[in-house]
């Protein structure tokens, strides 16, 4: 069996660490060639065809593919499927915007935000903000598929893969990227990071965020927040973890002033270990947490971030 | 310009899901079911283009079981101006998955023909984020998705999208599929008398049948499981336990 595998591409450059993860899940199915499309993406190309079990790497650059327009993405992926019994992409926001339209031109089903890989037609999924998990057996002849980053390890460098250049589809023209607002950050990036700080509604404003990104600093670990930290502007909409944010798994994640609602526990509860800062004893926080400290973190955050 | 909002009845967002132990699903009997939090948003942001003349009409549209009547009166009660249900399930826990539903939706916009089409990014039952992108591609029309800010320009709307690296905006052509984020807005509380009024508002049933449409699953459910769960940890003293035990735990 053939996987196509959407690379993940930011700028031109790849996401290396989430499209290796994708390409552990995608090898348990078959043979991974990676589509490197963007408006310059052949130096992402070059560098997906050094990941281990990449097979093969298309290379398909065309102005209508930067900034990942969804309806030019689809186009052209749909163009290719005629080789392949498996689409997939790691889960990120440019391939739930792309991988639906895709599924829906072949007309079948998505499986998206996969956590595992139980044979070529069955897959685990999270429901419910993951609590439940579902296992499903797709009955379509091809498997388009978005796989939850956080739950497969990256696959290694060492690979030599051919890599092919290809022609963009047709651009049906619908739509026009405007701008992008993109914060540069020296840290880790949130996904990918081994460490996470998150600050929550009880940080209590923009300014005092300051303290989460301290310690984050004093950890090098990336900074990630609460919807009500984000809704309040006391941080951007990107550091939202959770069931409609982004879903995070680090070696260490440290929850400040946040309550724990089931919609934030269901983008850290697979971390591997959870220190929760709360004044209230009774936050649902504490519940995950390996290691709580009931505080007021206005005194334990710094005493915290000097201590370290 | 008319907008056409499909809602989903979920269970509510405060409810704690419990996993039936045969395996089978999650126990939706005598459950809070609750609008899907993502489509309050868009009906909100459907009343809010019409509060401005921008839209001239809001139909809300539900597909599944007869109970979505009530979500579709709470969406009246909101400001919507008709709605459509399409029975499809008897049975509470039948989930229709997007690629049925982006179907049906399809033939009601060929029949009502919006100008937009305002869904939410993610039911939180299924927490696919999938159907609009979906009904998009079966329409051939543009997408805008995980929109933070919606403008209607003319015969274009600018999107402004949350995305993982921050915000993108875009410009898409009407007729335009767009779905919404948490941060478009904070929609509206039903007012009494406007409960009591959306009593007497339209609201259409259909069958998923009567639109030719199958919506038997791709999907085939083999289980469905509790998550692992978590062992139980410890409250520490201070500061500085907690950074000895961190020490110990080999995590700093
Ligand atoms: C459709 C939908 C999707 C959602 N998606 C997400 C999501 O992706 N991510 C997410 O996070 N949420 C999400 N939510 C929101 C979620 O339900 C909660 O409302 C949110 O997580 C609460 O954020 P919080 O814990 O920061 O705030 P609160 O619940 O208000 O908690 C603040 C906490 O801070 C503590 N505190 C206050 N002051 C101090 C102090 N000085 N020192 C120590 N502790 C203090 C309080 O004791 C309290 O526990 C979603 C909700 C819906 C309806
Ligand atoms: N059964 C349904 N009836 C009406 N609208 C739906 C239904 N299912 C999904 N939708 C719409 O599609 C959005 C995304 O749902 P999903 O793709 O299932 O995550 C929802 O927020 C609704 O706007």
């Amino acid at each position: 069996m053939a996987v196509l595998l959407l690379a993940e591409i930011n700028n031109g450059e790849l996401a290396l660490d989430a499209t290796a993860k994708a390409v552990t899940a995608a090898r348990a199915l078959g043979d991974v060639t990676v589509l490197a499309a963007g408006a310059s993406a052949a130096a992402a190309g070059e560098a997906a065809a050094k990941i281990d079990g990449v097979a093969k790497v298309l290379v398909a650059e065309d102005a209508s593919l930067g900034h990942r327009m969804a309806e030019p993405t689809a186009a052209l992926i749909v163009s290719l499927v005629g080789d392949y019994s498996h689409i997939v992409a790691p889960a990120t926001t440019d391939a739930k915007n792309v991988m639906p339209r895709v599924a829906a031109l072949l007309d079948v089903m998505v499986i998206s935000d996969a956590s595992g890989v139980v044979d070529a037609d069955t897959f685990e999924r999270p429901i419910y903000a993951g609590n439940a998990v579902q296992t499903v057996k797709s009955l379509d002849a091809t498997k388009v598929i978005t796989f939850r980053t956080s739950t497969f390890d990256a696959a290694g460098e060492g690979g030599s893969a051919a890599v092919e250049t290809i022609g963009a589809a047709d651009n049906p023209g619908l739509s026009e990227w405007v701008e992008d607002k993109v914060a540069a950050s020296d840290r880790p990036e949130l996904t990918s990071a081994g460490v996470v700080v998150s600050g929550g509604r009880g940080v209590g404003s923009e300014e005092d965020f300051a303290l989460i990104e301290k310690l984050a600093d004093k950890l090098g670990a990336a900074v990630g927040a609460s919807r009500a930290a984000v809704d309040s502007g006391y941080a951007p909409n990107d550091w939202q973890v959770g069931q409609t944010g982004k879903v995070v798994a680090p070696e260490l994640y440290v929850a400040v002033g946040i309550s724990g609602a089931i919609q934030h526990l269901a983008g850290m509860k697979d971390s591997k270990i959870i220190v929760a800062i709360n004044k209230d004893e009774e936050a649902p926080i504490f519940q995950v947490a390996d290691f709580g400290l009931v505080a007021d973190l206005f005194e334990a955050v710094p005493a915290l971030t000097d201590a370290l | 310009m008319k907008v056409l909002v499909p809602v989903k009845r979920v269970i509510d967002y405060n409810v704690k899901v419990r996993v039936k132990a045969d395996g089978s699903g999650v126990d939706l009997a005598n459950v809070k079911m609750s609008m899907n939090p993502f489509d309050e948003i868009a009906v909100e942001e459907a009343i809010r283009l019409k509060e401005a003349d921008k839209a001239d009409e809001v139909v809300v549209v539900s597909i599944g079981v007869k109970q979505a009547q009530e979500t579709l009166r709470t969406a009246l009660a909101m400001g919507a101006d008709r709605a459509i249900l399409v029975v499809a399930a008897n049975d509470v826990h039948q989930d229709i998955e997007p690629l049925a539903v982006a179907k049906i939706l399809k033939a009601i916009v060929d029949e009502e023909q919006p100008g937009l089409v305002l869904a939410g990014k993610q039911a939180i039952d299924n927490d696919m984020n999938a159907t609009g992108q979906m009904l998009s591609a079966l329409l051939g029309w543009s997408q805008g998705t995980f929109a933070s800010e919606l403008d209607i320009d003319g015969d274009k709307a600018v999107v402004t999208r949350e995305v993982d690296g921050g915000l993108q905006t875009i410009k898409v052509n009407l007729p335009a599929v767009v779905t919404v984020d948490l941060r478009l807005n904070e929609p509206r509380y039903a007012s009494l008398p406007n409960i009591m009024k959306a009593k007497k508002k339209p609201l259409d049933e259909k069958t998923a049948a009567g639109y030719g449409v199958d919506s038997s699953p791709r999907l085939e459910v083999v289980k469905t499981t509790e998550p692992a769960t978590r062992a139980a940890g410890i409250i520490v003293g201070s500061v500085d336990e907690l950074v000895s035990k961190l020490k110990e735990a080999g995590a700093v």
